[in-house]
């Protein structure tokens, strides 16, 4: 019902932003990532998970562009990313913003159309 | 702005969405603003440099509607559809789709006008062709989709805040 594609970011990334952040285990480690990087070992130790889960659970975060993984082969830590973080609550936001803002370009024109149908009135 | 002003987005059914605002005019003037070219210029989707390139409305049962944005930057969004039923100043039942599909099918959108006091109530309803499509929506930034997607991004900020 209205225009969307006003300079979004890409959709597939969007989608795999939204997808990574629909579990709460994924959920959790960005919350553990929040407080610092840490390592898959680090990470496996309070979810009771075994690390290929965990590490399953990382890939999906890196390919959502929500994390990033260290260079280091040992211990290839994990941090946080907030760009795709901002990116999407920002578009989320600019959607509602888009409708609102439409509603209350239509509140102004409503008030304009009122005083004119007023003074028509009065002639 | 008061409270009446703040729009309400709901999900009744898993195929819709609906949206509701409260405007302080009354509804037969709601209604033209929802359906005349000259007055849908002035506010639907037109903010930062975005106008109508093409605006046009054939309002009858049947009559199809156009409308085209132009960016700054001259890029174009295109949508329309027909109108299924028109009852001024109280309902107006029309397709849309976009040129771009961001979804699959069409949808079918119920706009109902209620007036009480000097005030309408717009309830404007998107039916879609499947929950797939609805949802396909929502993920991109609608109400329950929005709203499950703040919380799940609500969750990861406020741990963030704390820690």
């Amino acid at each position: 019902m209205q225009p969307t594609s006003y300079g979004q970011p890409p959709r597939a990334q969007l989608d795999a932003t939204f997808a990574a952040l629909a579990d709460p285990t994924r959920r959790a480690i960005l919350a553990r990532l929040a407080s610092g990087e840490a390592s898959v070992t680090e990470l496996a130790e309070p979810f009771a998970m075994s690390q290929a889960a965990v590490s399953k659970h990382l890939k999906v975060l890196e390919r959502a562009g929500l994390i990033s993984r260290g260079r280091d082969a040992q211990r290839r830590p994990s941090r946080i990313e907030g760009k795709a973080l901002a990116d999407a609550t920002e578009w989320l936001e600019r959607y509602r913003r888009i409708w609102e803002g439409n509603y209350e370009r239509l509140d102004a024109l409503l008030d304009e159309l009122k005083a004119n149908k007023h003074q028509r009135g009065h002639k | 702005m008061n409270d009446t002003a703040k729009m309400q987005v709901t999900t009744p059914t898993d195929r819709e969405i609906v949206m509701t605002r409260v405007f302080d005019a009354p509804r037969d003037l709601v209604f033209d603003a929802w359906t005349k070219p000259e007055l849908l210029r002035r506010w639907l989707g037109v903010f930062n440099g975005w106008t109508f390139a093409v605006c046009e409305v054939d309002l009858k049962v049947g009559g199809a509607y156009r409308f085209v944005w132009r960016g700054r930057d001259g890029n174009e969004m295109g949508m329309g559809g027909v109108y299924r039923e028109i009852a001024r100043p109280e309902r107006l039942v029309s397709t849309e789709k976009f040129d771009e599909a961001w979804y699959p099918g069409e949808a079918l959108d119920t706009m109902v006008l209620t007036e009480k006091d000097g005030n309408t109530t717009c309830t404007l309803s998107v039916l879609y062709a499947s929950k797939e499509a609805r949802d396909g929506v929502l993920v991109s930034g609608m109400d329950k989709g929005v709203a499950e997607s703040y919380d799940n991004l609500d969750e990861v900020l406020k741990s963030m805040a704390v820690t």
